[in-house]
């Protein structure tokens, strides 16, 4: 029968750290799944088993990022304190600063006058800041400089990225050509076209959207428009082009893409899109590791038996009562996990799987990140 | 919380945040219900393109239209509207300059992809200005409806979203969207308007609450209640707690209790059953720390039933009632 959870593939990401060939891994999955926990102990247990490892991450919760010492927001990589480096291996970390990233692309690409009145126009500050999408393609830009830097000083040997909380997983591979199209987009080349050359065949049209964007937004914005528009000409093609280069590297064997889910329905759901959207570009898939997937302890009590004593036992021992209710919630939820479990593994029979039982507790120490570790591998 | 119920008296719009994953959409379609009781009309509204409404009441996908989507007993409706700020904008246009033809030329040059999209604040503007229209829709004089809840961006866009003065600021000194983002400020900040924010007891909702309550502050909007969801009450007794905790738990106790029930326990069942109390002990402290850091904070804290089966249209109910029963709604 299709679908039974022992005939899943197992994912061992033990292999995949270990496999020098891999030098990126791209944690990716909706929001609230886990993937920044998830990103850093995978960093964690590849730097301890001896690889040179960087992890990128984008928005931590303050006492994981406080444990990996992420205390600055400067956009650099630091040293992460407290990990084992008898095997030869380091682990750096850094949090994603997708303004400062933007800034830093401006400003090595044009001339300090041009990037300084990119940099001061309110257009670039709303792109830069808050821009659906932005995140997304400076996470993949940053992506891009760390792995230029990693081939080109050999300072790290593995890449460790972390994808923003979006709603849908796919948006990191969407968002940056979306925003690349945008910035190529009609109206921007429309807005140029009287610095270059002819445009008679959409005048008329032309004058209806200025117009109307004027009365409007009023002259002022439409003005800052043209002067925005104008300013990142330069930028353009080099924005396509690095996208593009990008989307070439995530293709590439080298890199493993990891689909990070909770065992709920809706996460699941947007794990099979991803899945399927991997192999629809040709983008290397590792497999599926689920967070936080429930466990009993007591398995040999079924739920039936758990319930029917707790009532039994209701009202002269409530403690023991307590204990069956509460086991029998947990194997229900142990079952309802597997079963949307069997559901993706019935579509998706070939995608390897790991999982990582859930804790009790918050994860904000290198400890609890080394145990997801632990968990992840066991 | 002395006065929370006269509090809510006369106020027609309702926002609800919260970080993603809390049930906002949930708690948002919940609290329409708990509004409409009474005979009173309802307008949910969703901002997100994300259809959250219309899975929740297992509905087609709404379409740029007020649908009903639940009735009472007693005459109360739910409608619901997924604004969609493409249409909101074409909306406007026709409304206040009769662009009907040419706003169509502005959506062939990429105009209203490049306002929706990137225009500081725009997007804002159009989506929250729907919100506002409805929220003073007049039929005859009388409102159109009683109350406008809406499912509005996770906390951590919530301050951005709604300070849309500040946003329009940058791009636009005078003009219509000027003087349109100032009417939609000054209801955003009158005591007509609530912002209510949902959370769970876990970390980081949590900590992302405290940070919408200081910030929501700071623009002059005011925090109604912050909603607890998915939060289980113990089913252990404190002394039990403490006593699981302490690893002091009378595991003879147990094992007699399980065999009074019939239940063929071996000591590793009975260790099994003992480590599921600890781990819910465990849960029940933390919970219980991060619930006192919302109440220090927040002017009222209402908390939901835990439902285990997920929410269906009758857990919706359910947790209407609740929000009906803490006198806030």
């Amino acid at each position: 029968m299709a679908g039974r959870l022992s005939d899943v593939p197992r994912l061992d990401p033990d292999a995949m750290l270990g496999d020098l060939g891999v030098r990126i891994i791209v944690c990716c999955g909706s929001g609230g799944v886990g993937k920044t926990t998830t990103s850093a102990a995978l960093a964690l247990r590849a730097a301890e088993q001896g690889r040179k490892v960087v992890v990128l991450t984008i928005d931590p919760a303050r006492r994981l990022a406080q444990s990996m010492g992420l205390t600055e927001l400067d956009n650099l990589p630091r040293r992460v304190a407290g990990v084992d480096h008898s095997r030869g291996g380091t682990l750096d970390a850094m949090m994603l600063d997708m303004k400062r990233t933007f800034d830093e692309i401006v400003e090595s690409h044009a001339d300090p006058v041009k990037s300084g009145q990119i940099l001061g126009n309110p257009f670039y500050q709303a792109l830069s800041s808050s821009f659906a999408g932005t995140q997304e393609y400076m996470a993949m830009e940053k992506l891009g400089q760390l792995h230029a830097e990693a081939l080109r000083s050999g300072r790290w040997d593995l890449i460790i990225v972390d994808t923003p909380p979006s709603r849908s997983a796919l948006d990191f591979l969407d968002a940056p050509d979306r925003l690349a199209s945008f910035l190529d987009g009609r109206l921007i080349r429309l807005l140029l076209a009287p610095a270059k050359g002819p445009i008679r065949l959409f005048s008329a049209g032309m004058t209806v959207v200025t117009n109307t964007v004027a009365k409007v937004l009023g002259g002022q914005m439409l003005r800052d428009l043209q002067t925005f528009v104008a300013a990142i000409d330069t930028l353009f093609g080099g924005f396509r082009a690095r996208a593009d280069k990008t989307y070439q590297v995530l293709k590439d064997s080298q890199t493993a893409f990891l689909v990070v889910a909770s065992p709920d329905s809706d996460a699941l759901r947007e794990a099979a899109f991803f899945v399927e959207r991997l192999a629809a570009d040709g983008m290397p898939l590792a497999g599926l590791l689920l967070n936080r997937v429930a466990t009993s302890a007591a398995s040999s009590i079924s739920a039936k038996a758990a319930l029917a004593g707790a009532e039994k036992l209701d009202a002269d021992n409530v403690l023991t009562s307590a204990l069956l209710r509460l086991h029998a919630e947990r194997l229900a939820r142990v079952s309802r996990e597997r079963a949307l479990r069997r559901r993706f593994a019935a579509a998706h029979p070939a995608v390897p799987t790991a999982t990582v039982a859930a804790l009790a507790t918050d994860v904000h120490d290198l400890g609890s990140l080394r145990e997801i570790g632990e968990l992840m591998a066991a | 919380m002395s006065d929370s119920a006269s509090d809510q008296q006369g106020v027609r719009l309702h926002i609800v945040t919260g970080k993603g994953g809390t049930g906002k959409t949930t708690v948002s379609a919940a609290m329409a219900l708990a509004l409409a009781y009474g005979g009173k009309r309802v307008l949910l509204c969703e901002v997100e393109g994300r259809q959250g409404i219309a899975s929740l009441f297992d509905v087609a996908p709404l379409p740029y239209e007020e649908r009903r989507v639940a009735v009472g007993s007693d005459g109360g409706e739910v409608l619901a509207l997924a604004i969609d700020v493409e249409a909101a904008l074409l909306e406007y246009l026709d409304m206040f300059y009769r662009l009907g033809r040419a706003g169509k030329a502005l959506d062939r040059f990429g105009v209203i992809d490049f306002a929706t999209t990137v225009a500081p604040g725009v997007r804002d503007v159009l989506l929250t200005g729907k919100v506002f229209e409805a929220t003073r829709r007049l039929d005859d004089g009388v409102p159109t409806y009683d109350a406008v809840v809406l499912d509005a961006p996770p906390t951590g866009r919530i301050g951005h979203f709604l300070n849309v003065n500040t946003e329009v600021a940058g791009i636009a000194k005078v003009g219509p969207i000027k003087s349109q983002a100032s009417s939609i400020m000054r209801l955003l900040e009158s005591d007509r308007t609530r912002v209510h924010i949902c959370s769970t007891l876990e970390e980081m909702p949590v900590q992302e609450t405290l940070d919408a309550i200081s910030q929501l502050g700071e623009i002059g909007l005011t925090v109604g209640t912050v909603i607890v969801n998915m939060a289980r009450p113990s089913e252990l007794s404190a002394e039990d707690l403490a006593a699981v905790t302490n690893d002091e738990l009378d595991v003879a106790l147990v094992a007699a209790g399980l065999k009074e029930a019939g239940i063929n326990a071996d000591e590793a069942a009975v260790a099994g059953l003992v480590l599921v109390g600890r781990q819910h002990a465990e849960r029940v402290g933390l919970e219980a720390e991060q619930r006192s850091l919302l109440e220090a904070s927040a002017r009222a804290v209402v908390s939901l039933s835990y439902i285990a089966e997920g929410i269906d249209l009758g857990g919706l109910y359910d947790l209407a009632e609740d929000l009906r029963e803490s006198g806030e709604f």
